[in-house]
């Protein structure tokens, strides 16, 4: 057991589903030309104002119910003031002393299925920034300025988690919970959650917290995996070797591995945060509050539960079915259309989570439908065909081939029970294996269980797959026993 | 009597006539700018190509009946309102080639009204400034003495309208650049309500007190003028969303029953008694026409330059930073790396007096300041609001003097900052309340014109531009012109 304990807190950057931004008309598409999606507000021009997107104040009042939050009935945006090329009006228009978004907290499902609390500290809104482009500017740096102004949530914890394990379970939740309420796309290949993980740590026993450091920008439940192991064994090297934890801002890359310092807390910005003169106070209304709770939709964290106490699933096989919409609603239909909801679990969290995995697809643009996959369970259930045959089915299902009927119809395959047609079959394997039998029938108990799978195999070739299992165990056991 | 020496009120009287057409009366401003303004330097930009067409249109619209309240009347916008595919410098070098793709709502308005542009006019660089010294254009010259300035910041207007050269302009007002130039020039300005006019398109100085209006030779005109330029935009969050006033209605309504409030700070032992004089006999010019005059007290007003001079440059120093040499305007020759690019297209492209109130702003809000100076400078402007909110439960407008002192020799206070500051004494308190204020001409000193202020209450525009334009209808100060290009 390691001597120390580590903490660890998160900022998260949630980008906001609108279709326009946070201050301005401008589409918040992802992968436009650059530029082509930055107004005169986003280019900052002289004279330009910023007006306030509502649909990204209804998006954080959302957040902030689903975690129970309270939700300030005034809320300030301020600017955070710093010079950067991607920044076009040199200053962030943020939430600081007043944000949207008061205390909340997130209860959490650990792998061991234990469960953990985690506060959040609070939630503000702001823009974010465009992008810098290093490459092919031929030693100049290239500014798009399409993000610029794109709605984002800045979600902040306390210290309350204690593992690398704890942290990603806790970001995994957040990933869901946002995108059940529908305001986030949860696509984090286009940055649309990104994680700034502060961590510590501390002798065991010890009260105190650490120096921390933060690590910004890590858009991946894996990069921040690592950058946190990365983190606490860096700090605790230094601490064992007598030395001291600097508080900086360091930066991990995921593809190397290796983290570095980018600014220490000394050369840190002075921000000269005032209220934004251009923007009123956000002011929200008791009725506008019910509205938006009323309009929210089962959380992630009480469909969970439900699956548990509904279908009887496991907490694991629970928390994989409700991470996300699209998967729970698929796996509910499914249920809904068999009847089994043992069976439906396992093929979406199998066969199915892997064919989305290896071809990089997500529930929502699944090839098979919840109508298919429930008719191959109805197929599976009634011995029309055996397990085997199910997975091709299923891939030719997955091909668009057509309904499980309709393939298991044009393919032949249907399991052969007919007992006639399967006791010449099996007459026959005997026959044609007469060593192997006199061999079978020669051994002893423990010796003919090893040798029995030989002619099961036989018989699958022979029926190629669509005999009864059941039934060629029943005969062929008969045949050389009898 | 020449076309140039008619009010902007009579103009449109002679267009709606059939007097004079539009063309004419552009062709007639334009020769005049042409002709005295190389003197002035009131304009940076005359748009006289555009300004032909503009009035041809308003001509044609005006043939098939589509007459706009502004309907062919020659204006001039201050350089700060951003105009479509003309030049919009705000007095600075940061801005010299910055062409707008778009227009500012009040320039929008305007037009749309049937105003015809003459151009752009000079002003004091972002508006930072009281003497129009600023600018990299160089000074604006009062026309009434070339060896002094006009004021500012909306120094360019007030010299074209007094010099005649455009009827009417607009300008901005953050702490008196409307109000202390017209008095400057004798002519006559109204900084509106906070929220009443757009911000949208108008470079922003110090956005919370920010607001633009109209300098004209009278009420009247600024009556007509604002009415075209108000109205809620979605555009600008601070822009109020309530009903339209009519400011042309009661212009002419009797003053019986109207009490003016004379607020005891606006006349300090150090005044000079000759602009002490002038603001009370048109106190009594307003009692002789019915009005009771009354005393006020506005003791916190003698925090209003301190106050001002904290949340103002705070302000700008934030509203500035888009000025940076990467997107647009000025860039530095050959910069080695990015921090090299901002500090010396910065450093080149910013005068003087903006750096300097960048660093007093930017020293403002930093770590460990900012509860000193800002927070204190905002809650000094609530107590200002609340002293006029007890003055205005007393009078129904507030008068005073609008500036210390008549136009100065140029260069006189350029190595003096702080002098400069404090003459802005009496006009600062009103936008740090958001008030409505007029400043109109109301005597002469040492041939040079002086100015007094009216201050209303929230959206009582209407009440001061009653009062000017019934104290108007009574005395002449505001058809005195100077001699310079024969505007008398």
């Amino acid at each position: 057991m390691s001597a120390w304990e580590t903490v660890i807190g998160l900022e998260i950057h949630v980008q906001l589903a609108t279709r326009s931004k946070i201050f301005s008309a401008a589409s918040t598409a992802f992968g436009a030309e650059p530029n082509s999606q930055a107004s005169l507000v986003d280019l900052a021009l002289p004279g330009t104002l910023p007006v306030l997107n509502r649909e990204a104040v209804n998006m954080a009042v959302k957040f902030g119910l689903a975690v129970g939050a309270g939700i300030n009935r005034r809320s300030v945006f301020e600017r955070k003031n710093y010079f950067y090329p991607d920044l076009p009006k040199g200053y962030q228009t943020t939430q600081l002393a007043e944000p949207i978004v008061g205390a909340g907290s997130m209860e959490v499902v650990l792998d061991d299925g234990s469960r953990k609390t985690v506060r959040i500290h609070h939630a503000h809104l702001e823009e974010d920034a465009g992008k810098s482009l290093h490459e092919d500017f031929h030693g100049m740096t290239g500014i798009d300025l399409n993000r610029a102004g794109t709605p984002l949530i800045e979600v902040v914890t306390e210290p309350d988690m204690r593992s690398a394990e704890e942290a990603v379970a806790f970001a995994r939740a957040l990933h869901s919970l946002v995108s059940a309420i529908g305001i986030c796309d949860g696509d984090m290949s286009q940055g649309s959650l990104r994680f700034d993980v502060n961590v510590s740590v501390r002798r065991k026993g010890e009260e105190k917290l650490g120096t921390r450091t933060e690590t910004k920008n890590l858009n991946s439940f894996r990069f921040m995996e690592m950058a946190i192991r990365k983190e606490v064994e860096r700090q605790i090297d230094i601490l064992e070797d007598g030395g001291s934890i600097t508080q900086e801002t360091r930066l991990f890359n995921g593809d190397t591995g290796v983290s570095r310092a980018m600014r220490s807390k000394e050369d840190a910005n002075d921000y000269r945060y005032f209220p934004c003169p251009d923007l009123l106070p956000v002011m929200l209304s008791e009725e506008q509050i019910i509205e938006l709770e009323s309009s929210l939709p089962e959380l992630p964290a009480q469909r969970l539960v439900r699956f548990v106490e509904q279908f009887g699933l496991s907490d694991y096989d629970a928390r994989t079915l409700s991470s996300d919409l699209a998967t729970s609603d698929y796996f509910e239909a499914v249920v809904q259309l068999s009847g089994d909801a043992k069976l439906a679990a396992n093929w979406i969290m199998g066969e199915l989570a892997a064919k989305l995995n290896a071809e990089e697809r997500t529930m929502s643009t699944c090839p098979v439908s919840a109508d298919h996959l429930a008719g191959l369970i109805d197929r599976l259930k009634d011995n029309t065909i055996s397990s085997k045959i199910a997975k091709q089915v299923f891939e030719a299902c997955w091909n668009g081939e057509g309904s499980p009927d309709q393939i298991i119809e044009a393919r032949g395959l249907k399991q052969v029970s007919d007992s006639g047609a399967l006791r010449k079959m099996v007459d026959q394997i005997i026959a044609d294996n007469a060593a192997q039998t006199e061999a079978y029938r020669a051994a002893d108990e423990a010796k003919r269980k090893k040798m029995f799978g030989f002619f099961v195999g036989q018989a699958m070739k022979a029926s190629q797959g669509k005999a009864n299992p059941q039934q060629i165990n029943e005969l062929l056991r008969k045949a050389l026993e009898g | 009597m020449s076309l140039h020496q008619h009010t902007l009120t009579e103009l449109k009287a002679l267009l709606d006539g059939g007097d004079i057409s539009s063309r004419e009366l552009t062709d007639y401003f334009l020769a005049r700018i042409e002709r005295f303004d190389g003197e002035l330097n009131s304009f940076v930009t005359v748009t006289a190509e555009q300004a032909r067409s503009e009035a041809d249109t308003a001509d044609a619209l005006r043939s098939k009946g589509e007459i706009g309240l502004l309907n062919g009347l020659p204006i001039a916008h201050k350089d700060i309102f951003c105009t479509r595919g003309v030049r919009t410098s705000c007095g600075s070098r940061m801005l010299d080639n910055f062409i707008s793709p778009y227009d500012a709502t009040v320039v929008e308005k305007m037009r749309s009204a049937g105003a015809v542009m003459l151009g752009k006019t000079n002003m004091d660089e972002f508006a930072m400034g009281s003497s129009n010294e600023t600018s990299f254009y160089g000074p604006v010259k009062n026309p009434w003495d070339l060896s002094r300035v006009p004021g500012g910041s909306s120094g360019g207007s007030a010299a074209a309208v007094a010099a005649r050269l455009a009827p009417a302009a607009t300008g901005t007002d953050t702490g008196g650049s409307i109000r202390q130039p017209a008095a400057l020039t004798g002519i006559t300005g109204l900084k509106p309500t906070y929220g009443t006019v757009s911000r949208w398109g108008m470079i922003a100085f110090a956005s919370s007190l920010d607001q633009a209006g109209p300098m004209a030779q009278s009420a009247a005109d600024c009556a007509l003028l604002l009415q075209s330029m108000v109205g809620h935009d979605d555009k600008d969050s601070t822009s109020l969303n309530r009903p339209t006033d009519n400011y042309l209605a009661d212009l002419d309504k009797p003053l019986a029953g109207l009490t003016v409030g004379l607020p005891e700070e606006f006349f300090p032992a150090s005044l000079d008694g000759r602009i002490a004089e002038l603001t009370r006999e048109t106190a009594r010019e307003l009692e002789r026409q019915g009005a009771r005059v009354v005393s006020v007290s506005l003791p916190s007003v003698k925090l209003s330059v301190p106050a001002y001079y904290v949340i103002a440059p705070a302000e700008a120093s934030s509203n500035l930073s888009r000025f940076d040499g990467v997107r647009y305007g000025y860039r530095c020759q050959d910069p080695v790396d990015l921090m090299d690019l901002y500090k010396r297209s910065r450093s080149e492209g910013f005068g003087d007096e903006v750096q300097r109130r960048i660093l007093v702003g930017t020293y403002a809000l930093s770590h460990g300041y900012y509860d000193a100076y800002y927070l204190r400078a905002q809650k000094v402007r609530r107590l200002i609001s609340d002293d006029f909110a007890r003055a205005f439960e007393k009078a129904d407008v507030i008068l005073g003097p609008t500036s210390p002192e008549v136009a100065f020799p140029l260069g006189a206070k350029k190595d003096d900052p702080v002098t400069m500051y404090m003459a802005d004494v009496f006009t600062i308190a009103v936008n740090l309340a958001g008030l409505p204020a007029l400043s109109m001409p109301a005597g002469m000193i040492d041939g040079l014109p002086a100015g007094v202020q009216l201050v209303g209450n929230y959206f009582r525009e209407d009440q001061i531009l009653n009062v000017a334009n019934r104290y108007q209808q009574a005395t002449d100060w505001h058809r005195q012109a100077p001699a310079f290009g024969g505007a008398q």
